[in-house]
């Protein structure tokens, strides 16, 4: 039986009957990007307190009394955590993923719309576990983001009882949701584009999704086979991980487990989940530099290649994190070496991205400022990896807070920034309707530049060996006192920071009712998202009539060309003329409040 | 198409319509199988993990190795026989031959159940022999790898119940010919995650 593709199959669309089946059981990918976005958001504001928690105790450690050890710790778990796998891998992908694939695919939905919005409840579920343990007795595990054994389950680690079994069985959940939607991703970008549409017309975007979900689906394994051995250890008193070891001068039941098994499965995960975070970033931003710039991304093939190879390579670094966990040192030289290596494609995207904007026509909106900004720190956060990437740098460095100013700058804030470009970026598309332009600047300053105030002076703290993880420095000789000093600036910055972010909320509510009409294109994106018959996109997406891709989505500024963009579903023979299509940026819409 | 025939293509030099009239796809097969193999190798990954971790565990001086009960060669001959009546399912599907169909199909599921209850019961004769889950890390190993194992073929279970009440209701055998093949598969796959697990867990 021949198989007959799907976009040429009449598809059976879940159309919604009522309030509920469009906005609450919906299988519509679009709504449930924004239900993904909206709880990945709201659980980062979570995360976002904390932190500010945090630099409280940390920047006026005698002035408030605001948490305690116990808290402190528990505040820094759930950050890591929070942000890491709940805020902005659910983010980038549960929510990017789901509202840009199918539309830059030229599909009607997800293949499988009813395991999508499965996969939205289950992610919800999992975050509902994990809040649940700020209120069971002893509160959230306070074993830090990594959740090392045997310290995590011992009794003076705050959450050692239920804390860390509601953290593990919310990781599980997660897991479970990601695959749920990481089948749907791949296989919508594999089977379920349009006429024309191969896979090397697809948008960056698209290209960094398609492999960081794949990243994910052989990552998470570890990360779920890790959880599990762990629960059991914690609940059945299995040793698969715990030692043989005495608490309050008496030995537990456990015997002979093995650590570092587990901070080897973790890493198994941990290092290509960077690169689940940062890859559909790096597509993300790469299609927000082209459009604003006006100019056809620098090196299509190489980003290609670049991220097919940073997916691979992720895989081979892993143990660069464990430099000082008692590891054959041997091991240490090998995985320098691959980290190494990895950093050459990432470099690569780089140069791409600057000689995008060489000679650009460039239109200095909102989402080009973010995209700028990433590209700085993106910059300064890899090449802060490049010291810690080597051994003999790592070890003095390591548990300093110049790994904290790092993986920030690199992980944290660069992703960030791009999450900020991509919101503004289809705010319209999503909403119909422009943002305020004077508070969106505004927020990209006071972010962009606050976040330098945090992150820079956390690298000289590092390198004065201020240790990471400690909720009070104490007196030492060895960090000077103007060390504190630096502290409560970057706790007064942080709050800045924290406080900024409101504007963006502000912006977005009410710029949903007061914002300007977007209409259909406002940026003159030549990507086949902005090609829909309705802005934003009905339920179906393309009317009748699934689109026909001509050409790659990269057409702007086209010698010869009387636009400045070309859309991928216009035909050579009906390419417009200036009169029809020329995007001016004396009539853009995101200027009117100007 | 093969998923990266094009990746040398220079997409900015060839406008028009590339690969003919019809859609993009990169597999000539049903998004469902190309779902179910990505699946199957996300199942390959973390039994591999298991298997690693398996063996680092078991060179550290606590463990003791176990003896597996007897009782699991007779469960692997309940798996194979389920899988070969599920590829006999698929073979009469294919050839549009109804006459054993619904016998091959109920007899596979009820062979998988069998391995189940089967491994059920090694389970409670190794508990009887005194070989708890924290006895030690072997028998730890023992029922997580069993346990995991039994998960993934519960699921399967579920989804083949579902194709035998569209059978039982008149579906016609066609529409359910997707479904049957894709058990089909499954249950290959997990036959061969047991045969390999069985020759560890016996040789360690």
């Amino acid at each position: 039986m021949s198989y007959v593709p799907l976009a040429d199959q009449a598809q059976e669309l879940h159309h919604p009957q009522s309030w509920v089946t469009r906005y609450v059981w919906s299988q519509d990918h679009k709504v449930i990007a924004i239900q993904y976005g909206g709880t990945a958001i709201l659980v980062g504001i979570v995360a976002l307190v904390l932190s500010l928690l945090m630099r409280m105790q940390l920047g006026f450690p005698e002035s408030f009394d605001l948490i305690d050890p116990s808290s402190y710790y528990q505040a820094v778990t759930m950050h890591g955590m929070i942000m890491v796998i709940y805020l902005l891998t659910a983010l980038f992908l549960g929510g990017f993923g789901n509202y840009l694939i199918p539309l830059m695919c030229g599909a009607r939905d997800m293949v499988f719309p009813f395991l999508n919005m499965l996969s939205y409840w289950v992610y919800l579920l999992s975050v509902l576990i994990l809040m649940a343990s700020f209120f069971v007795p002893g509160g959230p595990t306070g074993g830090g983001w990594t959740l090392y054994p045997p310290q995590v389950s011992m009794a003076g680690t705050p959450g050692s009882d239920w804390g860390i079994v509601l953290m593990l069985l919310s990781l599980a959940v997660f897991i479970v949701a990601f695959t749920m939607g990481g089948l749907n991703y791949v296989t919508t970008i594999l089977q379920a584009r349009c006429r024309g549409l191969t896979m090397m017309r697809l948008p960056l975007t698209v290209w960094g999704i398609f492999i960081a979900t794949i990243l994910g689906l052989f990552a998470f394994p570890a990360l779920l086979v890790a959880a599990i051995m762990m629960l059991l250890d914690t609940l059945l008193g299995t040793s698969f991980f715990m030692p043989a070891i005495i608490e309050s001068g008496s030995p537990l039941d456990y015997n002979g487990g093995s650590p570092i098994l587990f901070q080897h499965l973790f890493w198994f995960f941990g290092h290509p989940e960077v690169y689940i975070v940062a890859l559909p970033a790096f597509g993300l931003v790469s299609d927000v530099l082209s459009t604003h710039a006006r100019k056809n991304i620098f090196g299509y093939r190489m980003m290609v290649w670049a991220i097919i190879a940073i997916g691979g390579l992720s895989f081979v670094v892993w143990a660069h994190h464990m430099y000082v966990s008692g590891m054959n040192p041997y091991f240490g030289f090998f995985f320098a070496t691959t980290t190494l290596i990895i950093a050459v494609p990432t470099a690569l995207k780089v140069y791409n991205w600057v000689l995008t904007l060489w000679e650009g026509d460039i239109r200095m909106n909102v989402p080009m400022y973010f995209a700028i900004g990433f590209i700085f720190t993106f910059i300064h956060g890899g090449l802060t990896g490049l010291f810690l990437g080597n051994v003999v740098i790592d070890m003095p460095l390591s548990d300093t807070y110049f790994v904290v100013a790092h993986f920030h700058m690199v992980m944290g804030v660069s992703p960030v920034l791009v999450l900020f470009a991509a919101l503004y970026h289809w705010y319209p598309l999503v909403s119909g309707r422009m943002y305020h332009e004077g508070l969106a600047k505004a927020h990209f300053w006071f972010t962009f530049l606050g976040t330098y105030a945090i992150y820079l002076p956390m690298h000289y703290l590092g390198f004065l060996g201020v240790p990471r993880r400690y909720y009070a420095l104490g007196s030492t000789d060895f960090i000077p006192a103007s060390a504190q000093d630096l502290n409560a600036a970057i706790t007064i910055a942080a709050l800045i920071v924290g406080a900024a972010q409101l504007l963006f909320f502000i912006n977005i509510f009410w710029s949903l009712k007061h914002g300007k009409k977007a209409g259909s294109n406002p940026w003159g994106s030549a990507s086949l998202e902005w090609q829909t018959p309705d802005t934003p996109p009905i339920h179906g997406n393309w009317g009748d009539e699934l689109p026909t891709v001509y050409r790659w989505p990269y057409d702007y500024s086209v010698p010869g060309a009387h636009a400045d963009f070309i859309p991928q579903n216009t035909p050579e023979s009906e390419e417009p003329t200036a009169d029809e299509q020329h995007f001016d940026p004396d009539h853009d819409p995101s200027m009117a409040d100007l | 198409m093969s998923l990266f025939k094009h990746i040398t293509e220079k997409p900015w030099e060839r406008p028009g319509v590339i690969g003919g009239p019809d859609p993009e796809t990169a597999f000539d097969a049903a998004p469902e199988r190309v779902a179910l193999v990505i699946f199957l190798v996300v199942a390959s990954v973390i039994f591999s993990l298991l298997t690693v971790s398996y063996y680092v565990r078991m060179e550290l001086p606590d463990w003791t190795p176990l003896s597996e009960p007897a009782q699991l060669w007779l469960n692997t001959g309940l798996l194979f026989v389920s899988s070969v009546l599920f590829q006999w399912a698929r073979n009469l599907v294919t050839d549009d031959q109804q006459k054993y169909l619904m016998a091959a199909f109920v007899g596979a599921g009820v062979f998988a159940v069998l391995f189940i209850v089967g491994q059920l019961a090694a389970w409670n004769s190794l508990q009887s022999a005194g070989h708890f889950v924290a006895s030690n890390p072997a028998t730890s190993f023992f029922y997580l790898l069993t346990g995991l194992h039994a998960l993934h073929l519960l699921g399967g279970l579920w989804v083949w119940s579902k194709s035998l009440i569209r059978l039982l209701s008149g579906c016609e055998v066609q529409d359910l010919r997707l479904s049957i093949e894709l058990c089909t598969l499954y249950w290959h796959f997990l036959l061969i995650v047991w045969l390999v697990m069985f020759a560890i867990l016996s040789n360690t």
